[in-house]
């Protein structure tokens, strides 16, 4: 296979899993939310709990459908474009995915038409059932994913076998590989992160226009206290990764920090230029020993640099570099947010202080910034490997044309924009619009509402009241 | 001890789940191959809703059936990817835009042609690539070592058009039924109208495949056509008539039921006829099930898993067909 090849099937992964990302980190998000919603709306049969339930129905209605899509092409992404890989490591990897199909997929599929369509059918009881399992399915499917890709970074409780296949031996060390947990709690941090700030920004736009709306205020204020209590939670949780991180994948660490020298009581590089043909990171704005500090938390320490792998071992650092700032920045950014709101708080000015609501607004993306830019830190600094040390990514593609696959990403590059632009206009115009006193089950052009199917009052009433 | 082979219970398995995708997401595609036939808004909308609730369900027997293959056979998984990679990738381009038509129709009123146009193009594609895979399969994917060694449109022949064709015939019939089945008044009656057509078609198109495989490769003549085994393997087309009496019958007498489940019967008895051609070939003619199997370890692994969610699955699943059971109120007013 010519690198051309291999270029492009690089290419269409990155490309499609960058859209899938997207509605996942949403709809885990949002299927808890809404689980507390319902739950609130049970607790205290206040009916604007429900009207945010519905509200915010839809729009995972939406999010959720885009994140199947485009799920299933990632599933078969494997065997089209890298059947070498996954030859070699489906009989460890295989069976974890499997396992996300049979427990997660299943279970948010089977149970989110009663959560759609299904309140007048099933009662107020087995429907919020149903709304914890689809939420449930949402973890779980994260879980498994993530143990899979943590395995592809730190594999671990293997042997090969005499065809070269990557063997399991231990499930248990296969499944909590080394990087597993630190993956798992910081992409669920980052899920929740992404939604509060989606959902906190709604509200303030809706606040900006008329501050006395409770379900605007309601929506604001929880997502605050998630940015309050979890953007610190996360900016920890991601101190804890990148130290695992360097521990088994140095090299990756190295050219997050732009360090092509090992020194001891290494500079903290804020911002540079990392030129992999020089070997030097050019314009380097750097705090001395700082970098020594946070990595081995010693002034003194000493920090390896690219310069300790021969090149064709190197990744890319100024992707990993810049990427890892991007998300670095946005992280502080949220962190901000968070305290200003406590601030506004503790003297009851959450609601009418118009510059943290248009703050809100305008970062209502951060949390997905953050959570892509994450992740081409961590994909782009595993490489030249897909199974890290063991399987070079060269080694692991299909020999297939280069014109095949140039062709086939150009369809998924037409078809993911057209689609996936349209989706994301049809859930920013259902944003845009506040939630009303009552609000309907379905869009107004739905027939499943039209039909009168909800008889309002007698699904307002509380079911406890 | 008896040694359990695994490799086996793990292509029973993924026929199973290959079947049951089939089976579930045929109908909802089928419904819309279909939409852009019926005339009228309101019955469109009464089409969609039929399927709303469960589409999403059926899809997911995709999903397994690609990971079931990926988990146990991985080495088929690597062959027969590549080999399939345009009808793939057409399979899943149609699935993106059926599925997404689902929410997005009813977001917009100026823009709702073109997910209904969306819907119908999907779907139909999906089928059709479906279909082509299946073709391109059983016409034979040549292997060199650990993989796939012939050409980029081996998958493009007559045959595997033909096999195409006739996907979309049959999803057509099952969501036909379906409709039949879930609808009434206007749709329905137009439904009746879909299927005795549709099952002209599937019948024909099982004919001709059915004489055609034999002479694709001496194993599948050998299968059908030896002696004494002729004896045991005609029972596939004898039920095929049955069934098909059975479709046509009901359709005539207007019967509600009887249809649906007589093209389910359809659908089955062809799957049985691909298994005897097939068996124990994962890819015909050159790696079977034994060969292109996982380590025992990771074959015994899922299956743990398998064998105790595989039932709970079915079992929440025919729950929430059951929820949404009944018929689809008249005038696009989805489940009440
Ligand atoms: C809301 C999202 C978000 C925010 C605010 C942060 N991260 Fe993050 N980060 C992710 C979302 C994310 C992610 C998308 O979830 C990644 C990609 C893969 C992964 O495991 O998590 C990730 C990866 C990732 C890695 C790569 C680990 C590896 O590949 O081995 C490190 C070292 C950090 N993060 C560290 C941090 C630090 C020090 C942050 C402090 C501000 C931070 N992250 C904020
Ligand atoms: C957890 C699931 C994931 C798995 C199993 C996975 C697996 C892979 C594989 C097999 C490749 C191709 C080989 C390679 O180039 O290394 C790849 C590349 C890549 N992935 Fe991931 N990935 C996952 C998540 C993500 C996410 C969520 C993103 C989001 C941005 C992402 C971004 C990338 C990028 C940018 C590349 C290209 C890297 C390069 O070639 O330099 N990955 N990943
Ligand atoms: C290569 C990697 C990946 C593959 C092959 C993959 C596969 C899939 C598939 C097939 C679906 C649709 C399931 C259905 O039919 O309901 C899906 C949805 C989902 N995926 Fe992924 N996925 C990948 C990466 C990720 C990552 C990195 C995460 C998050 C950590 C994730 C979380 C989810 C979740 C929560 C869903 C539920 C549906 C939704 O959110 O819309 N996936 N994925």
């Amino acid at each position: 296979m010519d690198i051309d090849a291999l270029t492009l099937a690089r290419l269409q992964f990155a490309f499609t899993i960058t859209f899938h990302i997207v509605f996942p980190a949403i709809s885990i998000g949002l299927a808890s939310y809404l689980a507390v919603l319902e739950g609130l709306w049970f607790l205290t049969g206040r009916t604007v709990f429900l009207d945010l339930f519905n509200y915010w129905k839809k729009i995972f209605a939406v999010a959720f459908g885009m994140g199947v899509v485009s799920g299933i092409v990632m599933s078969y992404q494997f065997g089209t474009n890298w059947s070498v890989f996954s030859d070699k490591a489906g009989p460890v990897i295989g069976p974890l995915m499997g396992y996300e199909v049979l427990t997660a997929f299943f279970l948010e599929a089977g149970f989110l038409g009663v959560m759609l369509f299904g309140l007048s059918r099933v009662g107020p009881r087995l429907h919020y059932l149903a709304t914890l399992m689809v939420a449930l399915g949402t973890f779980i499917s994260a879980f498994w994913i993530l143990s899979v890709n943590s395995w592809m970074q730190t594999p671990a409780g293997f042997a090969i076998n005499e065809v070269g296949q990557f063997v399991p031996v231990d499930w248990v060390a296969v499944i909590f590989n080394p990087s597993f947990p630190y993956r798992l709690v910081h992409m669920l941090l980052a899920a929740y992160l992404s939604t509060a700030f989606i959902v906190g920004g709604t509200g303030a736009l809706h606040l900006l226009r008329d501050a006395t709306l409770p379900a605007s205020r309601i929506m604001f204020s929880m997502a605050m206290w998630m940015a309050a209590i979890v953007a610190p939670l996360q900016i920890v949780a991601g101190d804890l990764h990148g130290l695992n991180t360097l521990e088994h994948q140095p090299a990756k660490v190295a050219a997050m920090e732009g360090h092509f020298e090992t020194q001891a009581g290494a500079p903290l590089i804020l911002f540079g230029w990392p030129d992999m043909e020089q070997e030097r990171t050019r314009y380097a704005v750097e705090v001395p020993k700082l970098g020594s500090l946070i990595l081995t938390h010693d002034w003194n320490g000493t920090v390896r640099g690219l310069k300790e792998w021969p090149r064709e071992d190197r990744p890319n650092a100024a992707i990993v570099f810049w990427s890892f700032r991007v998300m670095v920045g946005a992280g502080l950014a949220m962190l901000a947010v968070g305290v200003w709101s406590l601030a506004l708080r503790a003297r009851r000015r959450l609601y009418d202080q118009p510059w943290l609501l248009r703050a809100s607004v305008a970062l209502s993306p951060i949390g997905l910034v953050a959570v892509i830019a994450g992740w081409i830190t961590t994909e782009v600094g595993r490489q030249p490997y897909t199974v890290y040390g063991l399987l070079r990514t060269a080694q692991s593609a299909s020999s297939i044309d280069a014109a095949a696959v140039g062709a086939s990403l150009a369809a998924f590059a037409i078809v993911y924009f057209a689609v996936f632009g349209a989706g994301a206009f049809y859930m920013l115009r259902l944003m845009r619009k506040a939630p009303e006193p009552v609000e309907p089950e379905f869009a107004p052009s739905h027939p499943m509402h039209a039909s009168g199917l909800m008889p309002g009052p007698v699904m307002r009433k509380a079911p406890r009241a | 001890m008896m040694q359990l082979d695994l490799a086996l219970i793990w292509a029973g398995l993924l026929a199973f789940a290959v079947l049951a995708y089939v089976v579930l997401d045929g109908f909802d595609l089928g419904v819309g191959i279909l939409f852009p036939f019926m005339p009228g808004e309101t019955q469109r909308d009464e089409m969609m809703n039929s399927v709303a609730p469960v589409w999403d369900g059926n899809e997911t027997w995709l999903v397994l059936g690609g990971g079931a293959l990926f988990a146990a056979f991985p080495l088929a998984y690597a062959i027969i990817m590549p080999a399939l990679y345009a009808p793939v990738i057409a399979l899943l381009l149609g699935l993106v835009f059926r599925g997404v038509a689902f929410e997005f129709r009813w977001k917009t009123q100026r823009g709702k042609f073109l997910w209904d146009g969306a819907f119908a193009a999907g779907s139909t594609i999906a089928a059709f690539a479906q279909g082509l895979a299946l073709g391109a399969l059983v016409q034979g994917i040549p292997v060199a070592g650990r993989a796939y060694a012939g050409g980029w449109w081996d998958w493009l022949t007559p045959f595997s058009v033909l096999t195409g064709v006739s996907l979309v015939a049959g999803y057509a019939l099952l969501g036909a039924t379906w409709l039949i089945y879930k609808t009434q008044g206007p749709t329905q009656q137009r439904a009746y109208r879909f299927a005795n057509f549709a099952g002209g078609a599937t019948l024909a198109a099982i004919g001709l495949v059915s004489l055609w495989t034999p002479f694709l490769s001496d194993v599948f003549m050998q299968r059908w056509f030896s002696w004494p085994r002729i004896l045991l393997v005609a029972t596939v087309p004898a039920l095929v008539a049955l069934a098909a009496y059975v479709l046509f019958n009901g359709l005539r007498r207007r019967q509600e039921l009887s249809p649906f489940l007589a093209s389910l019967a359809l659908f089955v008895l062809c799957f049985v006829g691909l298994v005897i051609s097939f068996f124990p070939y994962l890819v015909p003619t050159s790696v079977t099930l034994w060969e292109a199997a996982a380590p025992p370890s990771s074959l015994g692994f899922l299956f743990a898993g398998a064998a105790f969610l595989i039932p709970v699955i079915l079992a929440y699943t025919a729950y929430s067909y059951w929820v949404f059971r009944g018929k689809i109120e008249q005038g696009g007013g989805g489940y009440h």
